[in-house]
């Protein structure tokens, strides 16, 4: 290619024009690594092979897309952390300065080098600049808190932030107060506090642990954590934004680009998307209005409980009435017959009433009628246990949500025994799962009891491949499979199940 | 995503709104001053059919005649049914616009200066407006100044109008820019949102859509203490409350660092507000750590003194036994509980108070050896807090984008003016001395007066009872802009100002 011939030798460019002599210093420079965490302030400037850059970054995006896979299945922090542990050490080892290991160095690099490398593949969209940003946070997160309370000290000291510490005078003043929002210290002297402004520190504020007075809030030294957290993603979201403007100049490189593309494609997102083929089954006919009340004992324990509520009451409320109707659009319900369903459940609104509140956020679930992007989207998705489970917990008078988690462990018995659950043994898993915060867990374990027998059937008879009895994370794939498994050896079913395997 | 939207708005969402008006009504809008007295009689009119009552006939001269022609022995006391519709009636809200609301001081209010700004031009305004049985909704309306928005109410005739946030052009040219992503609402007051309804399971008195003085101190409590955490935690000062028309308030905090916040925030300030977590299943409603936060224990001292009043007394909410029922499932020590169940079902009808005073004497007695008497303490602070505690709807606060009510809209429900509230007068506040349109057009038709004063005419809303609330409204935005002033000269950007 012409290109390439005229290119110059890139270890003799810098020496070119004496001009340009002054950035050359910087070029072989070796960074050295003080501590084990790193701000990535400062990109790195020495030269590595080709070979490395690919490796490195792919090492990196091994364990971002692990982590990001620990969030969707809603694994708990210290879940996360162990299952974490081996993948780091494996694909991007990071250890403290008092392992005295010789490879310290390497280590760091690498790790700020495959930083940089992913930066420039994951800024070119606004959403892939979100979930990198988000990615490297909690794994920033997961290394600060394992990290050597010491070499943590050094580290944030070596960051100079300004907070403002707070005087003697002023703790003992407040003492009452800070130490009500710090259980587990005794006296104020204990601790140094620092005042920034509230904005700083919105986790900490929504979660009530830190006292506010005026705008300032009073961080204890041990929440750090958070301050570091919020800069860590401010500076980063910035370095972001700006890489995405430098981006285009890279378009004449033909080494780099194409292994940057490679690396966002394949960052693709392990969020269990709702596929249309989850909609249809074959062998069973097309679900209308009236047959809901029929398939329903097919439903998972959360739309169950909705559809029970609903005909309790002759009522759901929004957020409720939305995840039920994406549900029912999952499993085929067309537009019309959703109409027909929601107008006779509400029995006791007038059709005006209905017509006027409720038939437009129908439509508009099904993409029928809002803006061009709804509407060329055909609604919305039907909602994963993921997205279920991380939507706010239902207020008085709701119902939406996940019933393994929004339910006292005592009304989740006795719906569980409504709906025909009484096995004890299994209720003791449920309440276990549940006291575990491992909700999907209950709700798969309810599963495989009700279909202990279909599942020992097709397991015998080897109809069903591994993947299909894999965990279950989306109530639509709840519903086909039940309803498939009862249904076994009837014509079509079975096809549907060699299919899929 | 829009939560009860009419099925039409997007199709009509930009067309023009002609065919709506009746035939004299556009060129009266237009020029208002001369078309006065053809509106006049014809709202008059309107106000007789409302106020049936014959007696008060001989007020309106002009119109007398034909309403006793028509209704020679009216009843003294109109239907609620016929008043509720006279109340959203489109020439009584044209009159509202024309007349009564205060879009002067609207304006003045969200845009922070004399001279429009960004913040007044590329403000979203939505329109809810009626047409045959059904209600259109207008979203993404912008106006340049306060007579273009008055104007277009005077047109249209909304039944409500709603604020969204600003955006970073014009709402009404969205759709020319080259990207849709250059669209985003940058600003908004933070808001509030208090609704009786989600109070249903523990008011006594009323349900759903009615309320009486006995619910509506809930949201006096409710404003007392979210007033004050906003004020003395986050150091906000310019927070209006308005009451929504019938049965909830809501606040509008309109400090420049409020206006400014992205969602984290609000979402942060909502997170930190909002205590009562779980929907009718969840069992217990409050479950917060001890020691308790400081925000909590100057709420739990400020809505003791209601609880035992306005709670126990006034709404006794165990009377009935599943109530109670869900009283006694809060208590944790089991022995406790059931001789506390053994006593209330041995003298059905026992008041709330003595029920709650029945845990201590219990408790006191030692019918349970092992009875925890921390946990006991903690269970019924719980429970004060359940029972009082403001029940936010927190999504509204929580989004940038969400859209709120206007002050001084009408309801189309009870016809009040949804008028700020006076926190320092705050216990007074009465829901329903609230001024209705009809009221104040009475007002103003019966004003006696002149119609003008020291010099100047005087303005139609000044001859009624909606004269109080304009004029503390107008000294909130005063402040407001005062405040803005202030912001401005400490940084120093005060160029503009000097001609």
């Amino acid at each position: 290619m012409l290109r390439s011939d005229n290119r110059i030798d890139p270890k003799r460019r810098a020496h070119l024009s004496h001009k340009k002599r002054q950035f050359a210093d910087s070029e072989f420079k070796q960074q050295h690594y003080e501590h084990r965490l790193n701000f990535y302030e400062l990109p790195p400037t020495t030269e590595i092979s080709l070979e490395e850059f690919e490796e490195w970054a792919i090492s990196r995006l091994k364990v971002l897309s692990e982590l990001e896979a620990c969030s969707f299945r809603n694994r708990s922090p210290e879940e996360t952390t162990s299952y974490m542990s081996s993948i780091l050490e494996k694909h991007l080892p990071l250890h403290s300065n008092s392992s005295r290991s010789s490879t310290l160095q390497d280590e760091r690099r690498k790790d700020h080098y495959s930083h940089f490398i992913l930066r420039l593949a994951f800024s070119s969209t606004p959403d892939l600049r979100q979930r990198f940003a988000r990615l490297e946070t909690m794994l920033f997160r997961l290394r600060f808190k394992e990290d050597d309370t010491r070499e943590k000290q050094a580290f944030v000291k070596s960051l100079n932030f300004d907070w403002e510490e707070m005087s003697k005078e002023e703790k003992e003043e407040l003492a009452k107060d800070l130490l009500a929002t710090t259980p587990g210290i005794r006296n104020v002297d204990e601790e140094g506090w620092f005042k920034v402004d509230w904005e700083q520190v919105p986790e900490l504020v929504e979660q009530r642990r830190v006292l506010l007075r005026r705008g300032r809030a009073y961080v204890p030294q041990r929440e750090q954590m958070s301050l570091v957290l919020a800069e860590f993603t401010k500076r980063l979201d910035s370095a972001l934004e700006l890489t995405s403007r430098a981006l285009p100049r890279l378009d004449e490189d033909d080494r780099l680009k194409p292994i940057l593309e490679h690396l966002s494609t394949n960052f693709t997102a392990p969020d269990v998307a709702y596929s249309s083929a989850d909609g249809d089954i074959a062998g069973m006919s097309v679900p209308t209005a009236a047959n809901i009340d029929t398939l329903s004992q097919h439903f998972p324990l959360c739309m169950q409980n909705l559809h029970q509520t609903l005909r309790a009451n002759s009522h759901l409320k929004h957020l409720g009435r939305l995840q039920y109707t994406l549900f029912l659009k999952g499993i085929g319900l067309s537009l019309e017959e959703c109409i027909i369903f929601w107008r006779r459940s509400f029995k006791l609104i007038t059709d005006e009433k209905f017509n006027k509140e409720y038939r437009y956020n129908v439509r508009h679930a099904y993409g029928d009628v809002g803006g061009d992007a709804n509407r060329r989207g055909r609604g919305y998705t039907p909602y994963s246990c993921q997205r279920i489970l991380t939507e706010p917990l239902p207020g008085p008078g709701q119902s939406h949500g996940c019933p393994y988690r929004t339910f006292a462990p005592d009304n989740l018995i006795s719906l569980l025994q409504k709906v025909g659950v009484s096995d004890r043994e299994l209720l003791r898993g449920v309440k276990e799962d549940v006291g575990k915060q491992r909700y999907h867990i209950a709700c798969n374990r309810v599963f495989e009891h009700a279909h202990r027998v279909e599942i020992k059937t097709v397991k015998d008879q080897g109809t069903l491949g591994a993947a299909q009895l894999d965990t279950i994370v989306h109530p639509n794939t709840y519903f086909k499979r039940s309803w498939m498994l009862k249904h076994l050896g009837e014509a079509g079913v079975k096809e549907e199940m060699m299919d899929e395997s | 995503m829009p939560h009860s939207v009419s099925p039409q708005s997007t199709q009509t969402q930009d067309a023009p709104m002609a065919n709506t008006q009746p035939e004299n009504g556009a060129t009266e809008d237009i020029k208002m001053e001369d078309g006065e007295a053809a509106t006049e009689t014809k709202r008059t009119v309107n106000l007789d059919d409302m106020f049936g009552d014959g007696d008060s006939d001989d007020e309106y001269s002009s119109s007398a005649p034909v309403v006793k022609d028509e209704i020679p022995s009216s009843p003294p006391v109109p239907a609620p049914v016929s008043r509720n519709a006279s109340n959203s009636d489109t020439e009584v809200m044209r009159a509202f616009y024309q007349r009564l609301c205060p879009f002067r001081y609207l304006f003045q209010w969200l845009n922070h200066s004399p001279v429009p700004t960004a913040d007044f031009m590329h403000r979203e305004f939505a329109f809810t407006v009626p047409r045959g049985a059904d209600d259109v909704y207008l979203r993404y309306q912008s106006f340049l100044t306060a007579d273009l928005l008055r104007k277009q109410c005077v047109q249209m005739v909304p039944s409500r109008f709603e604020i969204g946030p600003q955006y970073t052009t014009d709402p009404r040219e969205r759709k020319t820019l080259r990207k849709a992503s250059a669209f985003r609402p940058i600003k908004k007051e933070l808001v509030f949102d208090i609704d009786m309804t989600d109070y249903d399971d523990i008011r006594a008195c009323c349900k759903g859509a009615s309320i009486c003085h006995k619910c509506w101190t809930f949201i006096t409590m409710a404003i007392k203490v979210v007033d004050k955490a906003l004020r003395e935690d986050f150091g906000f000062e310019l927070i209006l409350w308005v009451y929504s028309g019938r049965r909830g308030a809501h606040a509008w905090v309109c400090d420049k660092k409020a206006r400014e916040m992205d969602d984290t925030r609000r979402r942060a300030i909502a997170g930190y507000l909002e205590l009562l977590k779980g929907g009718d299943k969840s069992g217990k409603k409050v479950n917060i750590k001890r020691p308790l936060h400081p925000h909590l224990t100057r709420s739990l001292n400020l809505l003791s003194s209601h609880f035992q009043e306005d709670v126990l007394i006034s709404q006794d909410p165990w009377a009935s036994e599943d109530k109670a029922a869900h009283l006694l499932s809060l208590i944790p020590d089991l022995k406790l509980r059931e001789a506390l169940q053994k006593k209330w079902d041995s003298s059905p009808g026992r008041a709330s108070i003595s029920k709650w005073g029945d845990i201590d004497k219990s408790a006191e007695s030692g019918v349970s050896a092992s009875l925890d008497k921390k946990a006991l303490l903690n269970a019924k602070q719980d429970i004060v807090l359940e029972y009082t505690y403001p029940r936010l709807d927190a999504e509204v606060s929580k989004k940038l984008i969400h859209l709120l009510k206007s002050p001084f809209c009408v309801h189309p429900g009870t016809g009040r003016i949804c008028v700020p509230i006076d926190t320092r007068k705050l216990e007074e506040f009465d829901p329903f001395s609230v001024p209705t349109v009809t009221q104040c057009l009475g007002e103003i038709d019966s004003w006696e007066g002149g119609d003008e004063t020291e010099g100047r005419t005087i303005n139609d809303w000044e001859k009624t009872s909606l004269k109080e609330y304009i004029d503390y409204f107008r000294s909130f935005v005063a402040e407001v802009i005062k405040e803005e002033g202030r912001g401005k000269r400490e940084r120093g950007d005060d160029d503009d100002m000097e001609f």
